[in-house]
């Protein structure tokens, strides 16, 4: 019987046997090899063209194109410097209204939101983050700019008009509800469902039993969030906050739609401005010779800002403390 | 069934109040708890005597570790537990709404499993419980930082890097901080809910004999795992057994000649 099977089992595997093409198997190593690669060649191609793209306008106009403010194209002279001011200044505001909501977010996911609650509204944050940026556009330019004109804007600017700084800064000369202002509100509403989730996230991962005892000692539970579990947080959450602020540097759809597209320098933050994205969306169709290289060499200044800035980002937040 | 399991709890908390004179500190009475439906604590009837250690055994899931933290409301929390019954902490009802949780739990202070420092300075660790409630000026709050970590028997380890953070020390030495940020607010009733079970032997062995000189100022309920750590450092030992008190008396009874078969078998080891 054993003899038998044996003889049968060696003549099936002669006929059966697999036939493994060690060739096929060495492509397919190559062919995902490649993929990986693609990715970082892609990154190369796009460093190395706008760095070759916007060399012109570096080697013309030197340090002073960062810090000059001149954008005539007529004259041919170029300066990143409102475009700069105007990216970093929305961002600013963005993280200023949109930090400490994220924040309670993740405080109230974590903490105090009843079980059933909680899956409905971390849905509904991370819905949030679906929205297209195209739509934030139109909603903030259509909906939100009138309302801010009509009910913020003017009454405001009637208050503060004549004030020392406030009287300036706050200052609406033609209150459209386009501007600075407008801009950073609605960054704030982008970068929310980002900061909130990664916060939510850092909060989860401390042991639970650190919250208990700090509720032990007989905290409540603002003093718990506060000094115990913001800290032990710590890094991490600023981490999260860089991640926001680089979604908030680099976005340009809803941006160029409610920030006016000026190319002027305004201490009020409720004149129109622009930013290094809104600069390169509006101009790029119609830009050749120098406009276009000092456009590409924009592009590499916000390029490198926020790459530094979420690379920062990632590292701060895999430092999370779990003891 | 159940009627009688209940007679027989209630039978012996009372029993033990008789025989000894020592005052009772908490009187646990007819407590029921519940994680949501499910009924894990059956109608616990229990006194725990002023100034000493009363250990709480049992195997796992039997309740020791809930009961503990009925006593601290710490189970609030969490909206799917609560607590039926009544816990007389000199008298008061802490299950009554009217109890002022946070105060509470500066007087029945609780340190856990593992040990928890928060993430601040070791000074800091001690000083921001006793902030809490009273603003005493700089020099006594240093005094009641010393008097706390001295009590603990961490001052001499620490007394030079009072300002580094709590996280850098050890295992044991951080428990030991813990201890000292509980006896720092002055507690009546401190609950260590198996202070020892992360730690390696020597540090169990340092934080024994903690546990032996502040029952002269404290009253102490411990839930341990370990049936040596119960008879070494407790005077009265409670041993529970699914969401049951099954016996309760001094340990030295309890361990040697404890008067339920059950208990007979868990202390020896032949189940749990």
């Amino acid at each position: 019987m054993a003899v038998v099977s044996d003889k049968v089992n060696v003549s099936n595997m002669q006929a059966v046997r697999r036939r493994t093409f060690p060739a096929f198997d060495q492509g397919f190593r190559w062919a995902s090899y490649g993929s990986a690669l693609i990715v970082l060649s892609v990154l190369a191609g796009i460093i190395g063209t706008m760095v070759y793209g916007g060399w012109p306008a570096f080697r013309e106009f030197g340090f002073g194109f960062i810090t000059s403010s001149a954008w005539n194209v007529g004259k041919d002279e170029y300066g990143a410097w409102v475009a700069v001011s105007g990216t970093v200044t929305s961002a600013l505001i963005a993280l200023v209204i949109g930090v400490p909501i994220s924040i309670g977010i993740a405080i109230f996911l974590t903490q105090l939101c009843p079980p059933w609650l909680r899956r409905p509204v971390s849905t509904v944050i991370e819905l949030l983050a679906a929205v297209p940026s195209i739509i934030y556009g139109m909603w903030g330019l259509f909906v939100f700019a009138p309302l801010f004109a009509k009910y913020v804007q003017v009454p405001l600017t009637s208050i503060v008009e004549g004030m020392p700084i406030l009287g300036t800064i706050l200052y609406a000369r033609v209150p459209s509800g386009v501007g600075m202002m407008t801009a950073g509100i609605i960054l704030a509403i982008m970068i929310i469902p980002f900061i909130a989730s990664i916060t939510r996230d850092i909060l989860d991962q401390i042991p639970t039993v650190l919250r208990e005892s700090a509720y032990g000692i007989g905290c409540t539970t603002w003093e718990v969030v506060r000094y115990v579990l913001l800290p032990q947080a710590g890094v991490s959450i600023i981490g999260a906050v860089m991640l926001g602020l680089g979604r908030a540097l680099g976005e340009t759809m809803a941006v160029t739609f409610v920030i006016g597209n000026a190319n002027r320098l305004s201490l009020s933050l409720f004149d129109p401005s622009s930013t290094i994205a809104s600069r390169i969306a509006n101009e790029f169709n119609e830009a050749s010779g120098m406009q276009m290289n000092a456009l590409l060499a924009l592009g590499c200044i916000l390029f490198v800002v926020t790459f530094i800035v979420l690379a920062l980002a990632r590292l701060l937040i895999s430092r999370v403390k779990t003891h | 069934m159940s009627t009688i399991a209940v007679n027989a709890s209630s039978a012996i908390g009372s029993a033990a109040a008789a025989d000894t004179g020592v005052p009772v500190r908490i009187a646990v009475r007819n407590l029921e708890f519940y994680y949501g439906d499910f009924r894990s604590l059956k109608s616990i009837s229990l006194d725990f005597y002023d100034r000493q250690v009363t250990a709480l055994i049992g195997p796992s899931g039997c309740g020791k570790s809930t009961l503990l933290r009925t006593f601290n409301r710490i189970y609030s929390l969490y909206p799917e537990q609560r607590a039926e019954g009544q816990i007389l902490l000199d008298g008061q009802n802490v299950l009554s709404p009217s109890i002022d949780v946070n105060e509470l739990r500066a007087r029945v202070g609780m340190v856990f499993q593992k040990p928890t420092p928060f993430p601040m300075s070791i000074y800091d660790n001690i000083a921001f419980g006793i902030r809490l409630y009273e603003k005493p000026p700089k020099s006594e709050l240093d005094g009641r930082v010393e008097e706390a970590l001295r009590k603990a028997a961490l001052w001499d380890e620490v007394k030079d890097k009072l300002r580094q953070s709590g996280m850098g020390l050890s295992g044991g030495q951080q428990q030991r901080l813990c201890i000292a940020r509980t006896i720092a607010q002055h507690p009546e009733v401190i609950l260590l809910d198996e202070p020892t079970s992360a730690l390696d032997p020597i540090s169990t062995g340092k934080i024994e004999e903690l546990i032996e000189q502040l029952r002269s100022e404290f009253t102490i309920v411990i839930v341990t795992h370990n049936m040596q750590q119960a008879a070494r450092i407790s005077q009265f030992t409670a041993f529970m057994y699914l969401g049951e008190l099954v016996e309760f008396g001094p340990t030295t009874k309890m361990f040697m000649n404890p008067s339920k078969k059950q208990t007979q078998d868990y202390i020896t080891g032949r189940f749990g």
